[in-house]
């Protein structure tokens, strides 16, 4: 029987092409526009470590106080010197890191080549089990490490690429701002978009990668500036990279895995207790207004998903519902041109299942042709967003098999929806009425 | 034209009439939002920075293992680098002004404080006027090309040089007319002293120059994007980054001209691909994204309005087709063909009709909720009426070709059977 009715959908649409096409194009086109807005949300939208971001915390102190605070009373959004210093040592959670972004130049091996600039992060070695990064050579480093201010340094394998043409670079040097520092690990392919261990300073989505990571206080004693955002409620009494870690400026991002909920609620009680000692001691003139946010509460307070990506996708969303709605309109023109015929099949017995079995078989035909259209168009859309979109944004967009299974489920099920009514209209006409008037 | 008999007719298609009403409200409230974000696009986009941004270009560089900034001895050497480097880009052909400049305007990264009348002002304080700073010595003016509208240019004696990360008194500044309005309602901001960052150290306000955007477009920044604050100063850091203003139709070949010439005065420094960019690659990656969504809402609305219209067309064809004999029958009876075409204009147009007034309902709240959700401003009413105006017209011009085609259903229909 569905040969049948696919014939039959066949010949009437093949009876009226102008409008077919019509209704293929408009299906084609929403779906397109959407999947294709869709691919660029997905991508900004998508928690980039879905496995572990419910026990990846990020602690917030007051250091400033009211006068400091955001217009809805949150405080800082990084951390000063002290504080983070003060909370790695105290080292409450299970792994924790405080870290800020480093812009060092490394100088190759190579006499003939010119010296390039790097961008990275100083963090401390529990940085890389706590966001199970990738290694492809050798590990991290040792808590001892971090203490003793080893001269160390974990980089990229698009580095080590660069400097060493891939081969396992455990153990050799590296010459970071004319200090010499020896490879013990090198990443596996790691870009996390977005960034999400240091929001605050690469605003969330990056087109480069992080290509050195040095242990934070080897980089503090080398001097070794920080490269992103400071913050400062007041001018630094003291001079230079040193009188910063003095002062009260924000600079500094941390990170803290807690497990389970117990975890969390002794953390925050930390956190506040550390906050009364520092109002005790005279530092803080206020009573503790930290936060401590797990990282997706964390990303949606920073907006990391450019507000641009959502508007779009509801606007293409509105123009798959238009086109839609214009579906229903001309499917409902379509079928009930054929009265006549429904009503000579029902008169010789046809249910109104076999009715709805046909029309719809009719529509599920312009919905598959439509999404094959929509396929087309979402492969072009999702290769041009790159001409549309910041570059950072637009590397993010990709063509996945669930992309496009999803275009096509899209069109098949919103058409068949489409088609329900108009069906339903078909499946009422009387039989009696269409024979009389012929 | 009596109404009567089309709203009769109507009654017998609710749903096709429904649909069409609804699909034009729709239409109208997505497209006049889009366009509106369009329009609010274009408008930034549009606006200028107050730089004369031909010919201007800009370099950033950093040297490799430079002595340190933190002290006094390190600062010293730095800025003999510096001045090294400024001597060889002056002398470079094609060239006309050179300057050091810690940013530019859409340059994203910035030197944020704020200035206030009152010394020691707290941060955060009422009073306090945020604004960017740049640091930048005499050749600031020209290079720019802003205009200085009142008091003096800074001179060589003005430049004081400082590490990266020190905060010495500022003794002279030069301010945009934004910011001078701002401090001093009553006008006459030459001469007059302000205090930076909380200071106790006065600074005298020697210029005021018309318009200069600071780096930053982002939408944090939006309430203070026009004060900036032009400060004598070379800033030495192991970076140093320049802004070069060359004589009409040399840019290209100074740009090319630049990095061989600074790896001539010092090969330990890191130039790379993004070291050397000209101004409009500045502005074009500055607005990229609002010329992007701009774009992106144009081709959907225009994927709209070709739906909405063909929609249109094949919902009346399928009316004209299935009132066939009725056409016939009124032609028969005298009808004019001017009477069928303006039938189904006017029907059309009370369909269109009831879809804009739900339409402009729709747009009105779609903008509302836009407005508490994200950075949207009020749609006014001219986006509004337009749309109005335009979809009524776009009715009018889809519902023409079947409208004609059912005037020219000939008389005789009336006598034959179907």
């Amino acid at each position: 029987m569905f040969g049948y009715y696919l014939e039959l959908a066949i010949r009437s649409l093949k009876r009226s092409p102008g409008l077919t096409a019509l209704m293929v194009l408009a299906v084609g086109f929403g779906v397109a526009a959407s999947m294709t807005t869709w691919s660029v949300f997905r991508a900004v939208s998508g928690d980039p470590i879905p496995w572990k971001s419910a026990q990846l915390f990020v602690p917030q102190i007051d250091n400033w106080g009211p006068n400091g605070r955001s217009s809805d009373g949150e405080p800082p959004v990084a951390m000063d010197y002290t504080d983070a210093m003060a909370l790695m040592r105290d080292h409450r959670a299970r792994r924790q890191s405080a870290m800020y972004q480093i812009s060092p130049s490394i100088v190759p091996a190579d006499a003939g080549k010119h010296p390039l600039n790097v961008s990275g992060h100083a963090v401390y070695g529990e940085f890389f089990p706590m966001l199970d990064v990738p290694f492809k050579y050798g590990s991290g480093w040792s808590a001892s490490d971090d203490t003793n201010r080893a001269q160390v340094v974990v980089i990229s394998s698009k580095l080590n690429q660069k400097l060493f043409g891939g081969a396992n670079s455990v153990g050799q040097s590296v010459n970071i701002e004319r200090r010499d520092y020896r490879v013990v690990g090198v990443l596996d392919d790691w870009n996390p978009q977005p960034r999400f261990y240091d929001v605050v300073n690469s605003g969330g989505f990056s087109s480069g990668t992080d290509d050195v990571f040095l242990p934070f206080q080897t980089a503090i004693q080398a001097s070794i500036s920080n490269d992103g955002n400071t913050n400062c409620n007041a001018v630094p009494a003291e001079s230079g990279f040193v009188g910063l870690q003095h002062s009260a400026c924000v600079w500094i991002a941390y990170m803290a895995e807690l497990d389970d909920a117990a975890a969390v609620t002794a953390y925050r009680e930390y956190l506040d207790g550390y906050a009364r000692n520092q109002q005790k001691a005279g530092r803080f003139g206020w009573a503790p207004n930290n936060r401590l946010r797990d990282l997706p509460a964390w990303l949606s307070s920073q907006r990391v998903v450019p507000s641009d990506t959502r508007v779009s996708l509801l606007v293409a969303l509105g123009l798959l519902l238009v086109c839609l709605v214009n579906t229903v309109g001309l499917l409902l023109a379509k079928f009930l041109r054929r009265s006549g015929e429904i009503g000579v099949r029902r008169a010789l017995g046809a249910p109104r299942s076999a009715i709805y079995a046909q029309f719809l078989t009719e529509a599920g035909i312009v919905g598959v042709a439509g999404g094959v259209l929509g396929l087309l168009l979402t492969v072009v859309g999702v290769a041009s967003v790159g001409w549309v979109l910041p570059k950072d944004i637009a590397d993010l967009a990709r063509l996945d098999v669930s992309l496009l299974v999803l275009t096509l489920l899209v069109a098949v099920v919103a058409t068949a929806l489409a088609g329900l009514y108009p069906t339903w209209r078909a499946s009422q006409v009387q039989p009696a009425w269409q024979l009389k008037s012929n | 034209m009596k109404l009567h008999p089309i709203l009769a007719a109507l009654r017998r298609h609710k749903a096709g009439v429904v649909l069409i009403a609804l699909q034009i409200a729709l239409t109208l409230a997505i497209v006049c939002n889009a366009v509106f974000i369009i329009g609010q696009r274009i408008e930034r986009v549009n606006r200028p920075t107050g730089l004369d941004e031909s010919n201007l270009f800009w370099i950033s560089q950093q040297w490799v293992g430079a002595p340190s900034a933190d002290t006094a001895d390190g600062v010293e050497k730095l800025d003999a680098m510096l001045r090294e480097d400024l001597v060889a880009l002056r002398n470079l052909p094609g060239v006309a002004s050179v300057m050091p400049i810690n940013s530019l305007p859409l340059r994203q990264s910035s030197w944020i404080g704020s200035v206030s009348l009152k010394p020691r002002a707290e941060s955060g304080g009422k009073g306090n006027v945020r604004t960017a700073y740049y640091f930048a010595d005499e050749q600031v003016l020209p290079t720019l090309g802003v205009q200085l509208v009142a008091g003096r240019a800074f001179n060589a004696g003005d430049v004081q040089h400082q590490g990266f990360r020190d905060n010495p008194p500022r003794p002279v500044v030069i301010i945009t007319q934004a910011l001078a309005d701002k401090l001093f309602p009553q006008g006459n901001a030459v001469g007059k002293v302000i205090y930076s960052d909380g200071s106790s150290a006065p600074s005298t306000i020697i210029g005021v120059v018309a318009r200069l955007q600071i780096p930053d477009t982002g939408s944090w920044s939006r309430d203070f994007a026009w004060y900036s604050t032009l400060v004598p100063t070379r800033l030495n850091a192991n970076f140093a980054n320049y802004a070069v203003r060359t004589k009409p139709g040399q840019l290209e070949t100074a740009m090319r001209a630049v990095t061989p010439l600074l790896y001539k005065v010092d090969p330990l420094r890191v130039l790379d691909d993004d070291s050397v960019k000209s101004f409009s690659d500045i502005r074009a990656k500055a607005y990229r994204a609002d010329v992007g969504m701009a774009v992106l809402m144009g081709v959907i609305c225009l994927i709209l309005l070709a739906v909405t219209a063909a929609g249109i067309v094949g919902l009346t064809s399928f009316w004209v087709g299935q009132r066939h004999r009725q056409i016939g029958v009124r032609r028969a009876l005298g009808a004019r063909k001017v009477d069928i075409l303006r039938y189904f204009q006017v029907e059309n147009l009370l369909i269109a009709g009831a879809g804009v007034v739900i339409g402009v309902l729709l747009a009105v709240g779609l903008n509302l909720w836009l407005m508490s959700h994200y950075e949207m401003t009020r749609i006014p009413v001219l986006y509004v009426l337009t749309g109005v105006l335009a979809m009524l017209a776009i009715g009018q011009a889809a519902v023409f070709v079947p409208a004609r085609r059912a005037s020219n259903v000939p008389p005789v229909v009336a006598t034959r059977a179907v």
